[in-house]
Formats: C-alpha cells, structure tokens, sequence
C-alpha cells in the first residue's frame, strides 16, 4: 500500500475556491505530472483536475482544505501537494491578471 | 410589396427595425436510445463532442473583450472537458449507454449535485444545462443552440428568450427582437425595454420564418412584416430614422403636453450606470438597487466600502434626487452571509426589509453608510426606502431606523397587495411610495414571475393591477405626498399617460426607456390622460384596458 503525502491549508482567496481562483487552481493541478487529491470535511473528496468536482467542495475562504497525493521516490508528490497548497492559501481575488 | 405576409404580436415599445431574419438556435432533443455495439467508438464519439464545445468555449473567451464574460466562458470551457466528466461519460458507454444519452445523463448528474449545493453553486447549475444544450447538439451534429452569429445584423427570432440566452446578444449585431411566445412582462419585453430594442412578443407564425428573410419589425404597431422588397425596407429606414430623430427631439424633464410634470427618473445598480446620462435632462434616480454591491461575495460589504460606493452614485447624480433602495435579498437572491435557509416559497419568504428581522446589523450598516455619503457629497439629495413592506407598523419602523441615522427622506416599496390596500394609513408613516410593479403584479394575481405559462396575469394592464395602483396614487395626492413607479411597468410607453392619469408623480426605468416614455407623454394633455387611466380602470380585462386606454388617447 503506497503511503501519501498530506498537508493541511486554508482557503486564502476572499471570493472562496470557486469563479476565478478555482479556475486558477484547476489549471495549475492539470500541469502537474501526478494527480492531486483535495479533501474538505463532509464532501466527496475532489480531483483537483476536475473543476466540477473542486466546485463541489464549496470551500469558502478560511475553509481547512487537505491535499493529499501518492508519495512517491522522486518526491513528486511531496512537491505537487507544496505547490497546490502554496497556491490555495493565496488570495487569489486580490492579484492582477 | 407582392408577397410581403403581415403577423400581429404585442409590440414592446415604440421603435422599428428592418433586417434579415437569423432564428435562435434551439435546444436539441434526445433520439430514442439505441443499443450500443462499438463501446470504444462511442466513446470517441462522446469525447469529441466535448471536446469541440470546450474549444469552442475557449476561442470565445479569448475573443470577448469583456473579462467578467471571458471568465465565465473560460470556466464553461473548462467544465466541458473536465475530466471527472469524461470519465463517466466514459462509465456509462461501457455499461451500455449510447454517446447522447451518457452526456446527457452525466452533465444532469453534476447539475442537480450543484442545485442541491444551494448558494453560489446553484448559480452555476444554469451553466451545466447551457453546455449539455451544446454538447447534445454537437453529438447528434445539430446546429449550436443560442444566439446566432450570422457575422451581420439580423432580427433575432426565437420562441421564448431567457436570461440565460440574452448575455450573449450584441446590441451591435441584434436589430430587433420577435418571439412566437411571451408577454408584456415576459424576459424578452424586460431585456427590449432595457437594451433599447425594437420588439414584438406572442407573434404567432414568426417561428416559420424561414433564415435570411427580409422583415420589417414595427413595435408601436405590434407588426412584423414578413417578405418586404427593397422599396418597402427603405420606407421603413426612413420612418425609423425619423422616429429616433422625434425622440431625440423630446429632452427635458417629463411632462404631459399641457406642462403637467411626470418626473422621468432611471433605475441604476451603481455609478457606472449613470455615465452619459446626467446631462440629458436627467432628473434623477427613482430607483438605486444596492443588492449589486453585496451579491457573489462571502462577505458583507463593510461601512467604508458602502459608504464609498453610496458616495460614488450621489457624485454621479449631480445633484439630483437618488432614491436608494436597501437590500432586497432572500431566498430568491440568496447571500451566503445571511445564512439564508432554503424556503417552499421563497417568494413569500423572508426577503427584502424581513431580513432585518434576523440580521438588522445589515440595514443598520446600510442607513449608517448612506448618511456618511450624503455627508460626504455636499448637495445630494438622498431618499431612502424599504423593500417588501406588508404594513404601516413595518414602514414606521423602518422610518423610525432612518430617522435614527440621520436621513431625511424616507419611504416604502409598494410590492404587497396588503400594503397597497393601506395605502393612506403607510403614507402616514413615510415621506414617498415607490410601487415596484413586477412583485407587486406576482403578489396580486399569485402567479410566480418566472413561471412563463402565466405571463398573461402579469400583464400590466390587468385592470385589478392598476386599480391598487390607482390606490396608492390617490393616497399620496390627498396628502400630497409623491408615488411613484419602479417596476418594468415604468418602461412602457403606452402606459406613461395612463400612470400621469392615475395621479403617479415619477416613474423610474433604465436608461433606454427614458426617451420613448418621454415622447409618449408629451403626446397628450392631462385631461386626455386622466381618460384614458378612467378608461382602463373600468375595464374587465387587461386586453380590454389596453384597447380602451389606447382608444381615448388616439381619438
């Protein structure tokens, strides 16, 4: 059973991880080379390719969000999940195009 | 004109329009279901589809100037090949589905999980059916639904259009509007009205007609005529030219030919509204929605953000009076700060000043950041009014709240019969009325705004609507106090002498309207006003009041 990589961040973006920071998010998940998991209390957990399914999360801003991916030798993983949560606990709605 | 076919319809409006008719596309319907043999070749078939709408999705995006609209398009475009989406297209095939009916099935799912998601995401739910409307038809190789893009000026035809189809129409490209179905009141009236459109709704026949048909569209006369040759087309020009060339003609404040003054006030959502308008002898705004501010976000908006955008409307307004109305939300327009709680009938709900009920730091804030403005803005000139009262106590509180903060002026919405029946005794409390026809006609004949099917009981000339109308008006002359009009009623030219003759003192309307309703007063004196309001009051019937208003004033 491969072990995974977890960490824990809050929603930075005012507007909540929907409208354009969603979109910001889903993008950066599909240029990842693994795939990322993201997981909210009480909702199905989401693929982070899918911006149905992070939609769905109904994450507001300040609402914890768990990323998780499978761990693996290179690390790819590990840096895959940094990525994902240094972006989400940005404030998306406040930069610039 | 051998040849020229002439169809009747409900003009909305007074203007005209020749162009070549492009028919809306129409939403595909699903093929009976069929056996599935090459799962795999399905399944391309499938993904194919959703492909060519994501990419279709996308090239608009990068094409539209508009970011908000570029944004929204970008998200759709990314929905449509998203890839949980694909895979359980994917599922379904292999389980024996045919390609239509997997999408089909697939793209519900997702819609109804965001429905029952409430808030914000059921917003997008409305998304999810436009892209299934498109995936379908790219499936089944039928053409895309929506607004057309022929690549030159057309007359849209379409059975019905919903708020959903009119973001896309490109005033630029649309000459007119004509639709088989709809009302007086119905979307398609709103968005002419609002865009400046010549239209003809309920004309029965136009939906034959076939693309590329060259047709005149008279809304004054509720006229389409179909088929007319190059001689014909120019007279019309002409007689349009003319026409915009009158109204043109008619600035200045509101009035009826013999001087007696209707104000003509506009309905705005925030400053930006108001450019391009303050100089044309603009008198002011009846109607200053302040939902706009607080809707999509999580959070309320703070004092200094409020009073910041109040400041900004009373700058633009220059002086004139604005009337601001404060939040009217509810279940209807749902606010995730205010924890709205999913209602059986939202409509009849806690909405509009009710809201205050639970949450009155909201319209505390909201009375404390207006009088900041008005203070900031030396010579505006602020009303305040509540939405959603049903009674005086209600308008004397809230009143008593204005007072508190520091406003001078304030009144009340009339949207509830029950409010309209006691007329006199909420002008006892308050300083103005402000009818807001749409609830009010929703109220009155209980029959749901969006319910299409029953757009003939919200007909604004339905003689019950304009007998609690006439009500109110009475009540204000009698202690001379103002009422006036806010709802879409406000916006139709045929009706303007008849509310002059009722007695409402302004009437309060988006921009476009502001010229025909002009025109349309300065037509008559108010003697023949005042007939022609007696004439439909003692009608039976909305097509009888319609008919016996219009008879008096021509005559």
């Amino acid at each position: 059973m491969p072990t995974v990589v977890q960490r824990t961040v809050t929603v930075g973006s005012a507007s909540g991880l929907h409208a354009r920071p969603a979109a910001l998010f889903v993008k950066a998940a599909a240029a990842l080379p693994v795939e990322v998991r993201a997981i909210v209390e009480g909702k199905k957990p989401a693929k982070t390719r899918s911006m149905l399914m992070v939609l769905a999360l109904g994450a507001k801003q300040g609402t914890p969000v768990t990323l998780e991916a499978d761990d693996d030798p290179d690390g790819q993983g590990q840096a895959a999940v940094e990525a994902l949560a240094a972006l989400l606990a940005r404030d998306l709605d406040a930069e610039p195009d | 004109m051998a040849g020229a076919e002439v169809l009747r319809g409900v003009g909305v409006g007074i203007g005209l329009a020749v162009g070549p008719v492009v028919q809306m596309g129409r939403p595909p319907e699903l093929p009976s279901s069929h056996r599935v043999d090459d799962g795999s070749a399905e399944a391309a078939r499938a993904r194919a589809a959703l492909d060519a709408v994501s990419a279709d999705l996308a090239a608009r995006s990068l094409e539209t100037t508009d970011a908000t609209a570029s944004a929204v398009l970008d998200a759709l475009s990314m929905i449509a090949a998203d890839p949980a989406l694909v895979e359980q297209v994917e599922e379904l095939i292999v389980g024996g589905t045919d390609a239509p009916h997997a999408l089909y099935a697939a793209i519900e799912g997702y819609r109804e999980m965001l429905t029952e998601a409430g808030g914000y995401l059921a917003e997008r739910a409305g998304d999810l059916a436009d892209i299934r409307d498109r995936v379908i038809a790219a499936v089944l190789g039928l053409p895309m639904p929506g607004i057309p893009d022929p690549g030159h000026p057309f007359v849209l035809v379409a059975e019905d259009l919903s708020p959903a189809d009119t973001a896309g129409i490109d005033v630029g490209r649309v000459l007119g509007l004509v639709t088989e179905r709809g009302g007086a009141t119905s979307h398609t009236a709103i968005l002419a009205r609002s865009l400046g459109l010549p239209c003809v709704v309920a004309c029965a026949g136009v939906l034959a007609v076939a693309d590329g048909t060259v047709v005149a569209v008279d809304a004054g006369a509720g006229v389409v005529e179909v088929g007319i040759g190059a001689v014909r087309a120019a007279e019309v020009v002409a007689r349009a030219a003319a026409l915009a060339a009158e109204l043109v003609g008619t600035a200045g404040p509101g009035q009826t030919a013999d001087g007696h003054r209707v104000a003509l006030l506009h309905n705005i959502g925030s400053a930006g509204d108001l450019e391009g308008v303050v100089d044309n002898g603009f008198e002011g705004v009846g109607l200053f929605r302040t939902e706009f501010l607080f809707l999509d976000r999580d959070e309320a908006p703070g004092f200094d953000e409020q009073r910041q955008a109040y400041a900004a409307v009373l700058r633009a307004a220059a002086g004139r009076k604005v009337v601001v109305r404060t939040l009217d939300a509810g279940a209807d327009k749902p606010l995730p700060f205010l924890g709205a709680k999913s209602e059986p009938n939202p409509a009849l709900g806690v909405r509009g000043l009710r809201i205050g009920r639970a949450h009155p730091e909201v319209v505390t804030m909201q009375l404390d950041a207006l009088a900041a403005a008005a203070g900031d803005v030396p010579g505006s000139e602020v009303w305040v009014m509540a939405p959603m009262v049903a009674t005086p106590d209600e308008a004397a509180g809230f009143a008593a709240q204005c007072r508190a903060a520091g406003l001078g002026r304030t009144g009340v919405m009339i949207e509830i019969p029950a409010a309209a029946l006691l007329a006199r005794e909420i002008l006892a409390e308050v300083d103005f009325l402000s009818i807001g026809t749409n609830d009010l006609s929703q109220y009155t004949f209980a029959a749901d705004r969006m319910e299409g099917t029953l757009q003939e009981l919200l007909d604004p000339w339905q003689p019950a609507l304009l007998a609690l109308i006439a009500r109110c008006a009475q009540a204000g002359q009698a202690v001379g106090k103002p009422v006036g009009i806010c709802g879409e009623a406000a916006a139709n030219a045929e009706l303007a002498p008849v509310f002059a003759g009722l007695g409402i003192t302004s009437l309060s309307m988006a921009a476009r309207a502001v010229a025909p309703v002009r025109w349309a007063l300065a037509r008559r004196t108010l003697a023949e006003c005042e007939h022609a309001a007696k004439a439909a009051l003692s009608s039976a019937t909305a097509a009888s009041a319609r008919a016996a208003a219009v008879e008096v004033t021509t005559t």
